[in-house]
Formats: C-alpha cells, structure tokens, sequence
C-alpha cells in the first residue's frame, strides 16, 4: 500500500484530504531505481485551480514518457494545512512519491497569475528549499519558472534559479540530458547554471545585473555571465499537430474547475486586441490538425470516463475547421451523454445553431464579451467587433429562444472618458430594447442581461504596456458612474450590473510591470503572512501596503508613472517575435482610435512571422 | 437492467467523501465500457443509487451501489472490465442482477452492517477483552446523542444486534440504513466509559465489511448481505 507523507489525524483534520493523497486515475507512479530525474511541476494554488490547468497535463505527460525521469505534482497546501505544516515542521510532499519536495531534481513551477506569488514562497519555504536562488546547495532542487508571468519574470527573479521563457514542449529534454551529465560530472551548481544559460529560451537571473537612472527607471540590463546571453527569445511550437498532447490526462477525484477532457484546438490568436497579453505572446496562431483533434477526443473521453468535453483555444470561432470539429463531437459523443462545452464562440449563425444542440435554450445563457461600451472605446483597443454585429448576434440569439446574456467589460482603458463609462450601460439598455422588439407573445418572459465589468491592467509586450493606471479609489469611482448610468436606463429591470474589486487591481499592476526591486515586497509581504492573494477570503491589502511601505517601494512608481515610448523595460531582453516597434505603431494607433486588422486580414508586420509558420505562412506553402 | 455491485474501499481511499466515490465510479463505468444507462435531458446523467455512504476516513470491503445497464454484460467479464478501470484502493468483488422493483434498491433496504474497529492509538485496560460481554449484557447502554438542535439520551442497546472480539479488534453487528442507524464510532464510545476511559485517551480505525437487507418477515430480523439478493448474470 502506498504510504502517505501526512498522519491519518492530519487528514482528518483539514478541509478536503482528497487534495493531498495522490492516487488519482493515471497518474503516473515509477519505480526510483529506474529513473534518474525526479521532477516536481508546482501550480502554486488549491489542488481544484491547479488540476484544471492544462499546461501541467502536458508537461507531466511529456515529462513521463521519458523512460529517465519522473514528474510528480505538487500543489499549495490550503489555509487549513498550511497551519498544521508550519506548527508540526511537516515538509511539503509530492503527490505521487509523497517524498518531500527537496529531495528532487527539479522544482518546475508555472506562474499563471500575479497574485499567486506570495504562494510560490510558501512553496519554497514549506519545502525547506532557501528562498533565495543564490542561498541554495547542492542539497536543494533547481527552481524552474515557467507560464505567461515569466514573460516579465523580474519580480520573482531573485528566487528562480532558472526561468523557462516560453513553450514548455522545446527545450526541456536538451535541459534534462544536460542535467544527467553534469550530475554524473561532480560539477558545482553554478557550473550547470551555466550550460542551462546556453539553452536557448532559458534565463538564468542570478547571471544579469540591473543597473537604474536616477529618477528610478532602468538604464541597463546586462549579462554578467559569459554563458548569459543578451536576449532570450521566446520558444514555441511551430507544428502544434505533432507536438505532444496527453491522451489519459489526470482524474482528480474531487470536482476540480475543469472537470472535463479539454482540447486545444489552436495556439495563439489572429484578433491582435490591443490589452490581450496572450495574443501577443502566443503569436503566430497555430491550429491543430481536425482529423487529430478527432482522435484526442476519442481516447481522452475513453482513458479519463469524463462527461464533458471542452474546447480551448483564446478564440474557438477563428479556427478553420470549427464546424467539422464541432459536428463530429456532436455526432459522435452526444448519444454517449458527454456534455459538449464550447466557450469563447462568436455569436453567429452556424454558433447558435449548434449552441441549441448542446444546451437547454430555455435555462442557459449566451455571453459576449464587448470589452467596452462605446464604439470609439472599442476601436482603441482594437476589439474588431462593431455595435451592429453586437445587436445582430443578440438579436438573434434572442429569436432562437435564449434570453439571458452575460457581457463582459473592461474599465480604466487607456484614453477612457466618462461618456466611454456610460456607453457601458445605454449599450447594455440596447441589448435588453433589442429583445423587447420581439413580440410578446414569441418571447421567453424577461431578459436577463447580467453586465460585469474587470479593471484593466497594462502587461507587458501588448501595446497598452505604454498606459499608466490609477488607484484604487479611482477604478471604485469608475465603476460607481457606470452603476449610476445602469439605474437610469429604460429596461434597468431587465439589467444587471457588477464589478470586481479594486484593491487587488494596483498590485496586479506593479507585479505585471515591476523590476527586480519589487522582489523584496513581495518577500516581505510573505513574512507579514499574506498568502492566497487570489482569494478575496485571503487577500489582505492592508498588510500588502504594510510591505510597501516597510521596504520603501514606491507603488505609484510603477503604475502612475507616464512611460515613455523609448524607455527600457524590464522585460525588454526576452524577444517574443512580436518586435518593440510594432506595439509602439499599435499604441499610437490606439491613441489614433484606428483598428489594425487581423492576421487573417491583412498582415500587420508585428515581427512574429520570424518564427516562419502558423498563420504567418498560411496559403504560402 | 438493474445490477448491483459491491466493492471494498482501502487503503488512502478511505478520504474519498461520498460524493466523490460516486463521482468516481460514473467516470469508471465508462472507462470500463460498462453499457451504464442515462437519465434523458441536457445533463445526462448516470442512474446509480449508493447504500448506506461510509464516512470519510473509514476503509471498507462491503460498500454497494446500484444501477441500471441498457444492456446484460456477463458478472466475471463486468467485474474484470471495472477493476481494469480501478486505482489502488477501490476494487469491486460483486456485480449481480437484482429485481426491478424500486423498493429492492440499496437505500432503501439497508437494515445493518458489520464493522471491525480496531485500536489506533492510546490503551486500553489489560482485561478489555474480558469486558466485551459484561458491557453487552447491559439492559441499556445509554449515550448522548448531540444533534444540531439538542442533546438527547438515546439508548443504543436494541441496535447492537452482535459485539465479540476478534483478533485485536471488536467485531460488530449495529442496525444500519434510514429507519435505525448507530455508526461503530459511537458503540467504541460507549465501551470506552464502560471501561472508565477517556474517550479522547484512544481512536479507533473502523473498517466496515458487510451491508445487509432484512429479509425477515413477521417481526423477526434475518440479516442477508446485499449482494445475496440478486444473481450472476451469465
């Protein structure tokens, strides 16, 4: 019987034990005499967010068909444990194996958020693994960072040991293999440091040093390592068809965000908004062959026994074999009862007809995701979505039956004006007019149109990385004429409106933008205990401002502040593709209130057609 | 069809809470390509109903569920097909057509069960082993039972239907189900103030290892284990 790293009383005693047993269906157990590298993959968050992602499924599963090397899981102890760890010097485990996490090779983390930072301190620190990259001995793992946050990973860079820039499925067996033989080499840490730096796409922090002017912004980033190189540039999978894809992913026995077989139709996204991290990052869209979409589906619904299917991708209606697709799940799985779950659909036609095949008209709802109110709002940020396709695709929506719909905003976009915030109700107003069109007696009752809106915060290689923030009493004040405007629209009973929190919303903004020197807030925020920032029970803003001002960094400096178009970010010697040159055409475009078109469209010249494929080279060959 | 199957619970999977052991199994049944039947609608679902769900952190080799097939798949193949789906922990030892009838389903028939607890921690008197009969000749043997509104005396005697030791552990036969239910926890506790312990001095691992229906007429109990009331399919 497998033994387990925590006592019968321990998992009595916290919330939910099923997160830290293991033995989930297919997760890979191996025999240690047989492998020689032991890889931990982290999500720093609860067991339930971290098993919904997708990433870690493919990289545990590329990891385990190396014969040499076992990847095991680790997750953040919730709340509960966490305590009971701390009190009783209990060391964080894998799931798997339940060794603790110090005896592996590797500690693999992927940074999805910015606010689960503190949580990878916790991780490192209940692991008994130094903090800081430059504390650790040959006793303790190698602390890889990967995920869309290390794109500016200068925050967290004093506590990685390495950082992986890019797709996961490139570099790592040219990593692993060299691993092998510097452990067979009795070399120093250091020394294996530097055969990591000569990898491309990998960054090794400790090799680079930061220098500033002094008003406070970056004068210089160079390398202090002859291995170290001067930029880094970013992996990814040119041929996404033939890239790896786990065909019996994980099972967890308890009901996780993502309880369902998810398949990646496409990488990247053709649109070009101009806020969109991911659209940037992820250039050039890649599509997935259908036919091997096909087969993904079939043996991940039989290995996994899940009830739904999913499909992911930043956009689904840009991929270009979407109705085969969505036809022959329909086809073949809905007489199985398997759920068939289609987020991110334009809403069209051939979209609502096979909406109403796969749910119940009457009980679900549709949602568009305008981003902003007012035409004008939309074209800065080059949402290529005009207003009358917004009432077309609702209005017929409305005609197929459905009457409730969700829209989702943005507030605080660069250059927003209080008729921008007002638009995000009359816009709403019109949607619920558009319904009321329809005759009394052809429709469903009320509407229900459910507004939410997010603040927006500027990340790095889009070309609002330009844009300065507010505080949060600002984003509160947004929001409020926003609520007003709601509470004067005709159908405002037929309307509702809701916004996120605000305090979060700054710290976002430093973390997203930040350099080296917020490192040790972060730290200190640690230290005051602050944990699970993600989670509104957990986050406590108070002691986060408590940690800027006990380590005198300055939180206005990095989101007030007016960034010029020639300054030096932190994050500017990692080559994504997309060149500094063209976010800078895109922000005076915005500012201009002029779209850019799509890839599909018309070549904008971002610079990630370097990369020599995806739609970059579509109808080329 | 309607089949019945029983399987024991082991080992780390004595943490998996009710609800997940039949989140588990719906997943299973298709892994193992079992011909499981659905209700009609937008959300499916598997027809499957659980006897008497075992609390989290007690082991198992008596656990049953029932549920409908669209079709008859042989018991030997059945039960091979689903331990093929199985993680360490979780395996079915019994898959037998029952009746059709509703009122012969799991839940509702459930009328007592057999558990062994065994000493996890803390000590017991050198001569408990001496004591298990004096404590069961008792008239009654009164407890506290706490329930979200109130305390109240309630005396378990009639519900301990069997207590003997076995080995190092107590073995014992308590009603079960929705009309009479004593969990071993508490008959432990009682035998623990018996004895003149603190309850909080000791713990104990319950480990269930059959569930019965009364197949008993007029007044008198006659105990048969689940899985007795149906019949291999062939």
């Amino acid at each position: 019987m497998r033994k387990l790293a925590l006592s019968d009383d321990v998992l009595m005693a916290v919330e939910k034990p099923e997160r830290y047993i293991g033995n989930e269906v297919n997760s890979v157990m191996k025999n240690l005499d047989e492998i020689d590298i032991r890889f931990a993959m982290c999500f720093p968050d609860v067991y339930e967010i971290g098993m919904s992602h997708l990433g870690i499924q493919i990289l545990y599963d590329m990891f385990n068909r190396r014969e040499d090397t076992w990847c095991e899981r680790v997750y953040s102890p919730w709340l509960d444990l966490d305590k009971i760890m701390r009190e009783q010097k209990i060391p964080l485990f894998t799931l798997e194996s339940q060794d603790p996490v110090r005896s592996v090779d590797f500690l693999g983390i992927t940074i999805q958020y910015e606010m689960c930072y503190t949580n990878i301190l916790q991780v490192l620190d209940l692991s008994g693994i130094p903090l800081h990259a430059k504390d650790r001995s040959m006793e303790d793992p190698f602390v890889i960072g990967g995920g869309p946050c290390v794109y500016n990973p200068e925050p967290l860079a004093e506590f990685f040991d390495i950082f992986y820039i890019g797709e996961g499925e490139t570099v790592y067996d040219e990593l692993l293999d060299a691993y092998k033989e510097w452990k067979q080499s009795g070399k120093t840490r250091v020394e294996f440091l530097e055969l990591a730096a000569q990898i491309e796409g990998l960054y090794v922090p400790m090799f680079y040093d930061a220098f500033y002017n002094e008003d406070g912004t970056l004068a210089a980033f160079t390398p202090n390592n002859v291995h170290a190189r001067e930029t880094i540039r970013k992996q990814m999978v040119l041929d996404v068809t033939e890239a790896v894809y786990p065909q019996a992913p994980v099972v967890p026995f308890i009901k996780v965000t993502q309880d369902r077989v998810v398949l990646e139709i496409q990488r990247g996204c053709i649109r070009g908004c101009r806020f969109c991290q991911a659209g940037m990052l992820y250039r050039p869209t890649r599509e997935r062959d259908v036919e091997k979409l096909k087969g993904y589906a079939r043996n991940m619904l039989k290995n996994t026994g899940h009830e739904e299917i999913s499909l992911s991708s930043l956009s689904s209606s840009d991929y270009s074999q979407l109705e085969e697709l969505v036809n022959f799940l329909i086809d073949e799985f809905q007489g199985q009862a398997i759920n068939i779950s289609l987020p991110s659909l334009r809403i069209d036609a051939f979209s609502l007809d096979v909406m109403s095949k796969v749910q119940d008209v009457r009980k679900g709802s549709l949602t568009f995701a305008p981003e902003a109110g007012s035409q004008r709002m939309r074209n800065v940020i080059n949402k290529g979505l005009t207003e009358e396709e917004i009432l077309e695709g609702a209005g017929r929506a409305f005609e197929g039956g459905w009457n409730k719909v969700k829209l989702y905003f943005m507030l605080g976009l660069p250059s927003e004006t209080e008729e921008d915030m007002k638009e995000i109700a009359r816009l709403s107003d019109r949607i619920a007019r558009r319904y009321y069109e329809i005759p009394k007696e052809q429709r469903n009752g009320k509407c229900q149109i459910t507004a939410s809106s997010s603040f927006f915060i500027p990340k790095p290689f889009t070309p609002f990385q330009w844009a300065t923030m507010y505080p949060a009493e600002e984003y509160i004040r947004r929001a409020c004429i926003v609520k007003h405007e709601f509470q004067d629209q005709l159908n405002r009973k037929s309307l509702k409106y809701n916004w996120h929190e605000a305090d979060v919303t700054p710290l976002e903004g430093v973390f997203a933008r930040g350099d080296r020197r917020v490192g040790t807030v972060i730290e200190k925020a640690y230290e005051l205990g602050c944990l699970y920032d993600a989670w509104s029970e957990s986050f406590d803003n108070e002691k986060w401002l408590q940690a800027f001002a006990e380590t005198n960094v300055d939180m206005d400096f990095y989101i007030m502040r007016k960034r010029e178009l020639d300054e030096l970010f932190p994050w500017d010697f990692i080559d994504i593709g997309v060149t500094k040159a063209f976010l800078k055409r895109e922000w005076n475009n915005a500012m201009a209130g002029t779209v850019t078109k799509n890839c599909r469209e018309q070549c904008s010249g971002c610079g990630a057609g370097t990369f020599g494929g995806g739609v970059c080279i579509e109808g080329k060959s | 069809m309607k089949v019945r199957v029983k399987f024991r619970k082991n080992g780390a999977m004595r943490y998996i809470g009710h609800l997940d052991v039949m989140r588990y199994f719906q997943k299973a049944m298709r892994r193992a390509d079992i011909p499981a039947a659905f209700s009609k609608g937008f959300s499916p679902h598997m027809i499957m109903s659980f006897a008497n769900p075992l609390g989290v952190g007690l082991t198992s080799d008596g656990e049953y569920f029932d549920m409908e097939l669209t079709e008859p798949i042989p018991s030997k193949q059945a039960i091979v097909q689903i331990n093929k789906a199985m993680v360490e922990g979780m395996e079915v030892t019994e898959f037998v057509q029952i009746a059709e009838e509703k009122k012969a389903t799991g839940m509702a028939i459930v009328a007592g069960a057999d558990y062994l607890s065994s000493l996890k921690k803390g000590a017991l008197p050198a001569d408990w082993k001496d004591q298990v009969d004096p404590f069961l000749a008792q008239e009654q043997i009164l407890i506290v039972k706490k329930t979200k509104r109130s305390e109240k005396e309630v005396d378990i005697r009639p519900m301990i239907y069997r207590m003997e030791v076995r080995g190092d552990a107590v073995f014992m036969q308590v009603a079960t189900g929705s009309v009479e239910n004593l969990k071993p926890g508490l008959v432990v506790e009682a035998f623990c103030s018996y004895l003149g312990i603190e309850k909080e001095s000791v713990s104990f691992a319950h480990h269930r290892l059959e569930l019965y229906a009364d197949g008993g007429g007029d007044g008198k109990r006659k105990l048969v284990p689940l899985a007795a009331l149906g019949n291999e399919i062939l």
